[in-house]
Formats: structure tokens, C-alpha cells, sequence
């Protein structure tokens, strides 16, 4: 007896949730940038559920780039946070008013 | 020992979805960054075990290498590195009203999606357009074979994007170009020469107002 897609989709709902609500409401950069891994492993395990629901393998290549330009981001994000934070000692996204004009 | 065949399926979704939802709310409640991070790679556990129960084998397998394996990692060095394994205090509010809105906001597009995962009317529900998930074959070779004909340009391409990232990423990260002592002597004339004819032109300036 399989487990019908809705509940591994209702899953994947919560779970990007759970990020959303982390990346509004945590300040640390680093931490939001968890916050975003875990909304795109939602997605992806949304993607995962209607490959198997449609019986579709196309749903799972684009699980195959998710995670490239997962991993990409991820290397250009964490350059961008520590050449930010090289001279700074905390790392809270409410320090960062440099644009403020 | 019957009924937990049967149901073994139900088990593994349960245990797994538990797994996945505690983690995910140990990243956002966790105040050490570290923690979060050790949080994050059970839920990316957890999203493991739920590919392995839908047939995506070579995904779980990934999730586990690369995620689990390399991003995490990335993100506990950088934690290290930059020195702010420091405690936020989570509880703290610094914009007024940002919290009761974020959750508010949150429940509205939970309930969209939960509606939306409940209904069966998604999208066209035309079948296997990409090619089948299941019938003989692994399940790496349908990925492979789909990745190398269907998805062979897009697959090609993001060589081009990981080459440009760790190009981004060591222009980022490389510290500022180190002058010889001549070259800085040098600057700091040049800065000196600057400062003077600024204040030149302020006084200039304040003479004439």
C-alpha cells in the first residue's frame, strides 16, 4: 500500500513553510541562507512526488538542476557573506545598511 | 509481521516526514548557527529517505553527497571562518509587528498549498510527457538517458554556470591586492596630495560664500 502523493505534497508544503518563516524571522545571515536550502529541498521533493504521480522522469531531472544551481548559489552566497563579514564581527542582516541612501 | 509489511510504506513516510519537519523547525529555532546547520542535514536526511520511498534513487544518493555532504560542510567553515558561532537572541523582536505578520503570512500560503496538494486538478495531468518513471530499466539509467537527450542543452549549460560560480566565488573571497612598500609609499602620497587640495577647495569655497 503506497502513500498517495498529497501527503508527501502536504509534506512539502510545510516544510517551505517552516524556511519561509525562517527567513523572515531570523536576523543571522547565515541561518537565512538555511532558511533557503530548506525551500528548495521542499521544492524538490514536490518535484520528486509529481514525477511519480504524473510517472514522469522529467520531474526528476529538474530535481538534477535544482540541486546544480542549488550548489552554485550556495559557493556565491557564502563569498558574498565572508567578504562582508571579513571586517565586521556579527553577522545579522540588520547590519547591513550600506545602500541606504 | 504481516500488517508491518503491509503498512511499511506508511511507517517510512511517518518516521521520515517527522524527521524531515523536526529539523526543519530545529534550523529556524536553533540559536547557535551550528546547531541550525547540524538540524539542516537531518531534514536533508529526512528528504532522502522520502526520494528512496518514491523510486529516485540517484536523487537520494546526490541529496546525501552533495547537500549533506558538501554544502553543509561549506556552510559549518564558514560559520568557523568568520568567527559568528555566536548565540542570537531568537526571541528578540527589533521591527515591531514583523513577527505576528510573518506567521500570519505564512499561515495564509500553507493553506493555499495544503488546498492545493488535497485537490486533484493539477496542472494538465497529461502522463510520462518526459518519459516513463517506471517500467524495466533502473531508475538511474531513465534519469541519465532523459538528462543526455531531453535535457542534453540545460545539462550542457550548467557546466558553463558552476564554472562561472567558482570564478564568482574566488573573486569574492580573494583578500584585496597587497601593494610593495614602494607602491604604498606611493598611494599614500597620492591620498596625502588629495586630502590637501580638498580642504583647498573647501576654504576656497567658504572665502566666496
Amino acid at each position: 500500500m503506497s502513500v498517495p502523493g498529497s501527503f508527501y505534497l502536504t509534506v512539502a508544503a510545510v516544510l517551505f513553510t517552516i524556511g519561509a518563516v525562517g527567513l523572515l524571522l531570523r536576523r543571522n545571515v547565515l541561518v537565512m541562507f538555511m532558511c533557503v536550502e530548506l525551500m528548495l529541498n521542499a521544492v524538490n521533493l514536490t518535484f520528486v512526488t509529481f514525477a511519480r504521480m504524473l510517472n514522469d522522469i522529467g520531474g526528476q531531472s529538474l530535481v538534477f538542476f535544482v540541486m546544480v544551481v542549488a550548489a552554485a548559489e550556495v559557493v556565491v552566497g557564502l563569498g558574498i557573506i565572508v567578504a562582508i563579514f571579513r571586517r565586521r564581527t556579527n553577522a545579522t542582516a540588520d547590519d547591513l545598511h550600506i545602500l541606504k541612501g | 509481521m504481516l500488517a508491518v509489511t503491509h503498512y511499511a510504506d506508511w511507517i517510512v513516510f511517518v518516521i521520515a516526514s517527522l524527521v524531515v519537519l523536526s529539523g526543519a523547525l530545529g534550523v529556524v529555532t536553533a540559536s547557535h548557527p551550528v546547531h541550525s546547520a547540524l538540524f539542516l542535514i537531518q531534514t536533508l536526511f529526512g528528504v532522502a529517505v522520502l526520494f528512496v520511498a518514491q523510486g529516485a534513487h540517484f536523487l537520494a544518493a546526490v541529496q546525501v553527497i552533495v547537500y549533506a555532504g558538501a554544502i553543509v560542510v561549506l556552510f559549518l567553515f564558514v560559520i568557523m571562518l568568520l568567527g559568528v558561532d555566536r548565540r542570537e537572541q531568537v526571541a528578540a523582536e527589533q521591527l515591531k509587528g514583523q513577527r505576528p505578520a510573518a506567521i500570519v503570512l505564512a499561515a495564509v500560503g500553507l493553506a493555499e498549498l495544503v488546498l492545493l496538494a488535497r485537490s486533484n486538478s493539477w496542472a494538465t495531468g497529461a502522463l510520462s510527457v518526459g518519459g516513463a518513471a517506471d517500467g524495466p530499466g533502473s531508475n538511474v539509467e531513465k534519469l541519465g538517458r532523459s538528462l543526455f537527450s531531453t535535457y542534453l542543452l540545460p545539462f550542457e549549460i550548467t557546466s558553463a554556470l558552476l564554472v562561472i560560480a567558482v570564478v564568482g566565488a574566488v573573486v569574492l573571497a580573494r583578500s584585496p591586492v597587497r601593494l610593495s612598500p614602494d607602491e604604498q609609499a606611493a598611494a599614500a602620497e597620492e591620498e596625502l596630495a588629495e586630502q590637501e587640495q580638498a580642504s583647498l577647495a573647501a576654504e576656497r569655497e567658504d572665502a566666496t560664500s
